[in-house]
């Protein structure tokens, strides 16, 4: 930051820059096999007519959007109307990702904070304890939660021992459950971000905006954040987007109320009562949001950068 | 300038860390307009009673007074003084407009006045066509004009500067030297300037203090602190000095009898705290000459170096001690063979008896 003359960062010297399309070349060939081609299959896929024990037969249709969005009656001969199960479970499943994001933030940043400003031979330990728990697999771990929270699991028993409830309460099953499950599953994806932001953040400028008359909470305020805020939007969309098509956690720990979109997506490829198309038609308007909001920060982060 | 009043007044303050003591109850007086340097090398706490001043430490003990009032219980953000950063911590999400008048917001200008006295700040540290860039697009030493104009756009009673000019490469620092100089005359403001350079301190300031080990050696003006030095670490950090082991006969005020390695027996000016005994005298190496037949000093000459207005000569005296002399450079000057016993005369009143 400091001493940085202008034009002194950017481009590498002119002996590597020729190379530079031979060295991207991995970097194509692994984008076209593992991003680039399922995306095209699963575009294509999404337009296509559903065969009834899974799969797909190769005849181009838009039915698969028709079911997404409109409502034709149970026998598709009524005058079409809009089809508010699939939107509803759509909008259910941005909420409780962004609840998710608001939680993570919240207990994220203060931890992050806390590691970054110990000293620095501490620091590596405390990183090691967060990122412990997710040596297990994402499954068990889910599945542990279940044990924690269903009616005779230890947490409403340690708070039946203690007199606070006569009777468990039924955490299992809602709403609660699966906003404890995404939170638990993407802290680190918050942590880890905000902790190389605020690892790299000049503490002076702390003591510059004190000495210029700012207390903590304005210090806060107008000079860590907006410092600090790539390793925050980096970490929000960590944590917003995996959560958006979670389906573990709404899966194992709520029930059909709390129903997501990655469940959802997760149905149409299970087992002969799946449809192929409308799943893959599900995860391109998915992907479709997702780019949304995406391009959208992309946008501003640029005009801020100017 | 000593009817003055004092703006800034440290009393006795004792900062420790731990087990570890990093100032001795430090006292000194910074006066209404003036540009006060402290001095020291690295670790000498010098920085430590800046940020003490600042309001960044809390002190262990002792007070710290601006204008007659006690700030010592006063968190940083309370305290009407502004720092220019080592190196610079200028906000880099804002545009240099935006840093210059950060602090008048804070202070609740209204946005309109803000901008146009940070703009005026700008003019004075000529850099109005920077006004909407980032820092990150500036060199340091605009970056550094930036944090200056940033510092004194709340009209500070007393403006703060850990080093700020050490980032900078030679040319700049002093050319920044002058400016710095000019603009603190300008405003009128008291600096406190914190530097480990002596040339910087002894070419800016009205008056040094000399810090070491947590302790204020000596507090001077710039000519003081050169020519009268209290003791061997200030003579010796300021600038370049030979220090000779003498016999004190008599110390009489601020009079004292030498005898001189070699015999001779001299009458010099005596820092006040010299003691009977044996002492030691300060002698500049441009304050001596060659004297044919005879002098103060005899040495045996084992070396030179070319410096191109002067020639530095390295010698010995007859008891081994190393003495350095500067010779000015002309065309009727000669350099001595190594090996060639040379005499030397030491100007009046140039040498110097120390209190250790």
């Amino acid at each position: 930051m400091a001493g940085v003359a202008p034009g002194g960062s950017g481009s590498g010297s002119d002996i590597y820059r020729g190379n530079g399309p031979r060295l991207m070349l991995p970097v194509w060939v692994f984008i076209g096999i593992f991003l680039l081609l399922p995306v095209i299959l699963m575009a294509v896929y999404s337009f296509l007519t559903k065969e009834f024990r899974g799969g797909v037969i190769w005849d181009f249709t838009l039915a698969a959007y028709d079911q997404f969005f409109l409502n034709r009656g149970l026998f598709g001969d009524e005058p079409a109307t809009i089809e508010w199960t699939y939107i509803g479970i759509f909008w259910r499943s941005i909420w409780q990702a962004g609840l998710a994001t608001v939680f993570c933030l919240l207990i994220g940043f203060p931890t992050a904070w806390y590691v970054a400003t110990r000293p620095a031979s501490t620091r590596s330990v405390w990183l090691f304890l967060i990122t412990i728990p997710y040596w297990v697999n994402l499954l068990i771990r889910t599945v542990s939660m279940k044990f924690l929270l269903r009616d005779t699991g230890p947490l409403n028993e340690f708070l039946m021992w203690t007199g606070l409830i006569s009777d468990p309460l039924s955490l299992i099953n809602t709403n609660f459950a699966v906003q404890v499950g995404l939170f638990y599953s993407y802290l680190p994806f918050m942590v880890l971000p905000i902790y190389a932001a605020v690892e790299r953040y000049d503490f002076s400028l702390s003591e510059a905006a004190a000495d210029l008359y700012c207390n903590n909470w304005t210090t806060l305020r107008l000079v860590i954040l907006p410092a600090v805020k790539p390793g925050i939007v980096a970490g929000c969309i960590l944590v917003f987007v995996p959560s958006l098509g979670a389906f573990l956690a709404p899966d194992l720990l709520g029930g059909a109320k709390t129903f997501m979109i990655g469940s959802l997506i997760e149905e149409q490829f299970k087992g002969a009562a799946g449809n192929w198309p409308f799943g893959a038609a599900a995860a391109m308007i998915l992907l479709t949001l997702v780019m949304v909001v995406l391009l959208i920060h992309a946008r501003v982060q640029v005009r801020e950068d100017r | 300038m000593s009817q003055k009043n004092i703006a800034v007044d440290v009393d006795k303050v004792v900062k420790r860390y731990g087990s570890v003591t990093a100032l001795h109850g430090v006292s000194l007086d910074i006066r209404e307009g003036e540009f006060f340097t402290l001095l020291g090398p690295s670790g000498c706490g010098k920085t430590t009673l800046l940020r003490c001043i600042a309001g960044f430490e809390d002190v262990s003990d002792g007070r710290v007074r601006l204008m007659g009032q006690d700030i010592t219980p006063l968190p940083a953000h309370k305290r009407p003084v502004n720092t220019v950063f080592q190196q610079y911590a200028l906000f880099p999400h804002m545009t240099v407009l935006e840093n210059v008048s950060f602090g008048l917001s804070r202070r609740g200008w209204t946005a309109r006045d803000a901008e146009g006295r940070a703009k005026q700040m700008l003019k004075l540290v000529q850099l109005s066509d920077f006004a909407k860039r980032k820092p990150g697009q500036l060199s340091g030493g605009q970056q550094q004009r930036v944090a200056l104009a940033r510092a004194l756009a709340p009209e500070p009673q007393v403006l703060l500067l850990d080093e700020p000019l050490s980032a900078l490469d030679l040319k700049l620092r002093q050319a920044v030297r002058v400016e710095l100089k000019q603009i603190q005359r300008e405003t009128g403001i008291a600096f406190v300037f914190v530097t480990h350079d002596q040339e910087e301190a002894l070419t800016m300031s009205d008056r040094i203090a000399v810090m070491s080990a947590g302790h204020v050696q000596q507090i001077g003006t710039p000519r003081e602190i050169y020519e009268a030095p209290v003791n061997r670490f200030v003579a010796d950090f300021i600038g370049e000095t030979n220090l000779l082991e003498v016999a004190v006969r008599q110390v009489d005020g601020d009079r004292a009898t030498v005898v001189l390695p070699g015999g001779h027996v001299v009458e010099v000016p005596a820092a006040s705290g010299a003691k009977v005994g044996t002492g030691h005298l300060s002698v500049r190496p441009e304050r001596m000459s060659t004297a044919p037949g005879g002098g103060d000093l005899t040495v045996l000459v084992e070396d030179h170096v070319y410096l191109g207005t002067d020639i530095q000569l390295h010698a010995r005296l007859d008891d081994g001690a190393p003495l350095v002399v500067r010779i000015q450079n002309g065309a009727a000057a000669t350099i001595p063979a190594p090996g060639t016993r040379l005499a030397l005369d030491v100007e009046a009143g140039a040498a110097r008896l120390l209190a250790d």
